[in-house]
Parts: structure tokens; C-alpha cells; sequence
């Protein structure tokens, strides 16, 4: 019996000393993918059932309160401007030369078609503050040891009732999250792939977006290029930036 | 004035062929007329029966929000039922039914779709509301047959839906469509699923609440109630009046030209006739009718053209739109997603009032056609009338 409990003693302490706990993890996380500012240009690949359209564009962030987009290319969509502040979205379209606010129920709308909504977007709040987190185990991914976690909304008025995250456990950078319905039901997947090392963080290049109830191959966002905490103007920011 | 009808009848009948290809042209616009109208009373009728049968009722009660042309404002379009209808509710003469916004996933396909929960006794409506009383693993549902075409989904099918709760929370779950109805209103079909109104109470957190209470008794007096704003029948409907009003307007154009012709024709009658019975006309001169007597016998003759008209009218027209009225008139096109209530194929109601009005413009405009050449006679001199000389 004695042996018996020193074994499971051992045990217990080598695995909570192995394992982080899920707080740490995200916190972890957190200072590798969030930044003070930054700047970045990316694409965002449409994959539809017929086809397949590529939207390039170029934003400008700071934390997760602000942020400034201009679309680059294709043409039609040349010139299209978003900005977010807090809680509030607008959206400036060259062709009519109008600044719409992107309000209440419009932000549950998909971005450019792709598998993300506005609203999915401007989900700035915490997990911590909003999901109890626990790690549950660790799985092997792309050939990475990642720690598994499951989150379950502590508060009532989150999207998502639990979430599932996959986080690299050497270089603290998710590698594959999914949410959940209340039903239990996945909902949606992204799965980040090319980490790369960028100023002395871990940084995944790709994540794709796959609404797990509708046909397709997703939506393919890429980090073409991307700088961490750089000098922002404050004017940028503003509603008077989208038509310039 | 009897010698004038007996006079006008002769001269007619006189006429031979050229009086009944009048006569003709003239009964045809008659039957065209009544039979056109009887359509538009016919769609004016079923549209709102089958707006009262399948989707409003005797009248409605609205969630202060509420909007149908806006689903954004579903989410806010909700509030307990009131207690001083819960009676009424109970009697089965109040149907509460509550209106969310979600997403339907047939095979794979995201279309947005509106959740309607509705009680499955019901039977305020005609929908098959009795087909979600039953027990599946999948939530129960009915939906409309040109949903159910558009979503390539039938009875027996499951499908993925997600709708999100009063916090804004996602949930999804499968349903299973238990019955597929066919009905000529639009607005209940387009859209939308119909699942039992406790099931999507609960599943939206919403116990014992609504956005539409739909009452039997389109007659009773009802009171304003706060929260809530009263719609009536007549106010419900009121979008067919524009839309068979605005019919009426354009099947007046035809109306017009068809009259045009046939008036054209009369007009040439009497301009002809005038033209070659110019001794007859100084004959009645010269046997003491007055100008205005012989204008008159004149017009008389015209306006008997639709007189006669009417006659033959009624020989051909009255078992064609008796006919009609029991066969109805099947569109050749397809009318299930005109996006207004309109059955494939209308049934003519012909009132009194439809068929007097119709006579009655017909003859009226008639007269006036044939007095209109007529008043010519009151310039003749008589003595050149009556020597047959052009004037």
C-alpha cells in the first residue's frame, strides 16, 4: 500500500510539474500573438465550391481595440477600407465613396464571403476573461507536441459555448482551435501552419477558417509580410483616414 | 320614343352584316371585360382567404419591433405573452408564434433561413402543424413546397440547422422535415421552417414568449396593448388592394383599347349611315320631327348596337363565364415565386355590381359615340336633305 500511494504521488507531481497550467498556457500564448501595434499585409483566400478568389490587403493594429484596413487588390474591391474602434466597425466603399457603420446584427454578417464574420473579427475580449480554461492532454500536430485545451464560457453572452485549443507546448502558439455550439456541435475550425520565427516571437503565417457546417475548403488567411510595434499615427485611426 | 326604338330596331336589323360585325366586336368587349374583372375579384378573394387561412388570421398582433422586411430586428422582436390573452390562447382562438433568425446547412449549402415555432394543435392556419407532434431524435419540421424546392430538401430529411440564443450564443442542432405544404402565400412559405413553439422557446431561452399572436375573430373590437402594436386584417391585406389596384389601372388600358375599337366601328357606322340616309333624314323633317327628334332616333340606333350587343353577349358570354368561374383560369407561367399571394389558377367571381357597371359604361359610351356624328343632322338644311344633295 505504501508503495502503491508513492507511486501515485511520483506521479501526480511529475505530470503537474510536466504541465503547464491552461492560464499559463494562454497567457504564454497571448505575449506571442499579441503585439502593442503592428503592421502587416496579407491575403485572404476564398475557396468556394466553384472557385477560388485571392483579397490582398494591408492593416494597420494596435492591441486588439484598433485596427485599420485597406483592400489592395482585386480590383473591385481596390480602395474598400474598414476601421475598427472598440467595439465599432465601418466600412468606406470607393464606389459609392460612403462610410457605412457595420452595427448590431450586420456584424454577424461573412467578410468579403469568406468564413468569418465581422462580428468573429471584433471578438476582442480575452479568453481568459470569458472561458475556464483546463488542460485536458497532449496530442501530436504536424509533428509538434502540443498541450490540448478546453474552454467553457463562464459568461452567457460569448459566440461560442466551448472552444478547443491546440498549442504548440515548445513555442506557445496555437496550431489548430475549434468552437463549439452549445449542442456540442464543431462549428468552426482554424488551423495554423507555417510558425515562423519573427523579432524573437513564434508567429503562425497561415490559419484557415473552415465553418465545419458548410461545404468547402474554407477561407486561407496568409501573412505576406508583417512588423511588430512600429511607429503609428494616431490619425490613421480615424474616420477621416477611410476616405484618403 | 317607341317609334324611335321600333324605327332604330328596323334600320339596325336593316343593316344586315355591317350591324353584327358591330354587334360582335362590341359583345366581345363585354365578355372581356367582365371576364377580366371577374379574375382580378377572383384573386382579390383568394388572396385574402388564403392570407387569412395560412398566415394572418383574423388579425395579428405584432412585437413592437417586429419588422418582417428586417431580420435583423428578430432578435429584439420578442416579449412574454399577455396575461389577458392567455384565455383566449387556451381556447385555441389566439395562436402565439415566435420568430428567429438562423442559418439552414442542406448539403452543405449556408442559406439563412427564419425559424418560426408555432404550436402544433393550432388551427387558426392551414398549415400541417399537427405533422411536428411527434417524437424523433431530430427537431420536427414542416416547411413550404417552394422552400423545400429551392433547398433541394423532402420529407424524411435531415438537416443541420443554427440559430444563436437571446445572448447571442451559437447553437446547432439537425432537424427532420416531417411535412412539406403547399400554399399560394409567399410570405409563409419563402425562407422560412416551422418547428413546435416550446422547442424553439427553449432553445432560444425565450419560455412563454412570442413575436406574432394571431387571433381567430377578424370582427371583434380589440384593445391596444402595451409592447405590442394591433394589426388588423384590413391593415394585413392592404397589400393586395395596392397590388389589384394597380392591376385594375393597367387592365384599364386594355379595357380602353378594346372599347376604342369597337367604338371606332360604331362611330363609322353612324358617320356612314348619316352620310347615305340624308333623304330619309329630310323625310322626318319634313313630317314634323324636330331636329333633336331625329338626332335622337339617330342615337338611339347607335346605342341599340350595344343593346344588342349585350344580348348576344349573354347567349355566348354567360355559359363561358359560368365556366370560367368553375374551371378557373390556369396561368400559363409559373406563379409560386412572384413573392405575392396569387394561386396558379384563379377563379372569376362575377358580382351584380361588376356586371351592371360593365353594361352600364358600355352603353353609356356607346350613346355617346353615336351622338357625337349625329349632332350633324341638326346643321342640314332639310330641303337639300330631302333632294338626297351632300352637305
Amino acid at each position: 500500500m505504501k508503495l502503491f500511494i508513492t507511486i501515485l504521488l511520483t506521479g501526480i507531481t511529475t505530470l503537474s510539474f510536466g504541465q503547464p497550467g491552461a492560464d499559463e498556457i494562454l497567457e504564454k500564448v497571448d505575449r506571442n500573438m499579441s503585439s502593442e501595434n503592428r503592421i502587416f499585409e496579407s491575403s485572404m483566400t476564398i475557396h468556394g465550391k466553384r472557385n477560388s478568389r485571392t483579397i490582398t490587403s494591408k492593416t494597420y493594429s494596435v492591441g486588439d481595440k484598433k485596427a485599420f484596413t485597406e483592400y489592395l487588390s482585386p480590383p473591385r474591391e481596390q480602395g474598400t477600407k474598414m476601421l475598427k474602434l472598440e467595439n465599432q466597425l465601418w466600412i468606406y466603399s470607393p464606389s459609392t465613396d460612403r462610410t457605412i457603420q457595420i452595427a448590431g446584427h450586420m456584424l454577424r454578417q461573412s467578410v468579403m464571403g469568406s468564413d468569418l464574420s465581422y462580428e468573429d473579427m471584433m471578438d476582442d475580449r480575452k479568453l481568459t476573461d470569458t472561458y475556464n480554461a483546463v488542460v485536458v492532454g497532449s496530442e501530436e500536430m504536424s509533428g509538434r507536441k502540443t498541450w490540448k485545451l478546453e474552454l467553457k464560457a463562464k459568461v452567457d453572452n460569448v459566440a461560442y459555448a466551448s472552444r478547443k485549443l491546440w498549442v504548440d507546448s515548445e513555442r506557445f502558439v496555437p496550431l489548430r482551435e475549434e468552437l463549439y455550439a452549445k449542442s456540442g456541435q464543431l462549428l468552426k475550425r482554424s488551423t495554423m501552419s507555417d510558425v515562423v520565427q519573427i523579432e524573437g516571437r513564434w508567429f503562425p503565417k497561415t490559419v484557415v477558417y473552415k465553418d465545419m457546417l458548410k461545404q468547402g475548403d474554407g477561407t486561407e488567411f496568409k501573412i505576406i509580410e508583417i512588423q511588430f510595434n512600429q511607429e503609428l499615427p494616431e490619425y490613421i485611426f480615424s474616420k477621416a483616414a477611410l476616405k484618403r | 320614343m317607341k317609334t324611335a326604338l321600333k324605327l332604330a330596331y328596323r334600320n339596325l336589323i336593316g343593316a344586315g352584316l355591317r350591324t353584327w360585325l358591330n354587334v360582335i366586336v362590341l359583345s366581345f368587349s363585354f365578355v372581356v371585360i367582365i371576364w377580366m374583372k371577374g379574375v382580378l375579384v377572383g384573386w382579390d378573394h383568394q388572396a385574402k382567404t388564403d392570407m387569412a387561412n395560412w398566415e394572418i388570421g383574423g388579425g395579428q398582433y405584432w412585437h413592437e419591433n417586429y419588422d418582417p422586411f428586417d431580420p435583423f430586428t428578430f432578435t429584439e422582436s420578442h416579449t412574454a405573452v399577455p396575461e389577458e390573452f392567455k384565455t383566449e390562447i387556451a381556447a385555441g382562438n389566439m395562436e402565439p408564434m415566435l420568430v428567429v433568425q438562423g442559418t439552414i446547412y442542406p448539403q452543405g449549402r449556408m442559406q439563412p433561413v427564419i425559424i418560426r415555432g408555432i404550436n402544433p394543435g393550432q388551427n387558426i392556419f392551414k398549415l400541417p402543424t399537427q405533422k411536428l407532434d411527434t417524437l424523433t431524435e431530430a427537431i420536427p419540421a414542416i416547411i413550404g413546397s417552394v422552400a423545400a424546392r429551392n433547398l433541394r430538401v423532402q420529407t424524411g430529411d435531415y438537416v443541420t440547422i443554427r440559430w444563436r440564443d437571446t445572448n447571442g450564443m451559437f447553437d446547432a442542432a439537425e432537424i427532420i422535415i416531417t411535412g412539406v405544404f403547399s400554399c399560394n402565400v409567399p410570405a409563409v412559405e419563402a425562407g422560412k421552417v416551422y418547428i413546435p413553439l416550446e422547442k424553439l422557446q427553449s432553445m432560444v431561452q425565450l419560455e412563454g414568449e412570442a413575436t406574432i399572436l394571431t387571433f381567430r375573430d377578424s370582427e371583434k373590437e380589440r384593445p391596444a396593448i402595451e409592447n405590442w402594436t394591433l394589426k388588423p386584417q384590413s391593415e394585413l391585406t392592404k397589400s393586395i388592394d395596392e397590388i389589384i389596384q394597380t392591376k385594375t389601372a393597367g387592365q384599364s388600358v386594355f379595357y380602353g383599347i378594346l372599347l376604342l375599337l369597337a367604338m371606332l366601328a360604331i362611330f363609322d357606322t353612324q358617320v356612314l349611315s348619316i352620310f347615305r340616309r340624308q333623304k330619309e333624314i329630310g323625310t322626318y323633317v319634313a313630317l314634323g320631327y324636330t331636329r333633336r327628334e331625329v338626332v335622337g332616333l339617330f342615337t338611339v340606333e347607335g346605342a341599340m348596337h350595344s343593346i344588342l350587343a349585350a344580348l348576344v353577349a349573354a347567349a355566348y358570354g354567360i355559359p363561358f363565364l359560368a365556366w370560367q368561374a368553375k374551371a378557373g383560369w390556369t396561368m400559363p407561367m409559373d406563379v409560386s415565386e412572384y413573392g405575392m399571394a396569387v394561386a396558379q389558377t384563379l377563379y372569376p367571381v362575377y358580382s351584380t355590381g361588376l356586371i351592371v357597371s360593365t353594361v352600364f359604361i358600355v352603353v353609356l359610351t356607346t350613346t355617346i359615340v353615336s351622338y357625337w356624328p349625329s349632332r350633324k343632322i341638326a346643321k342640314m338644311n332639310p330641303t337639300e336633305a330631302l333632294r338626297g344633295r351632300l352637305q
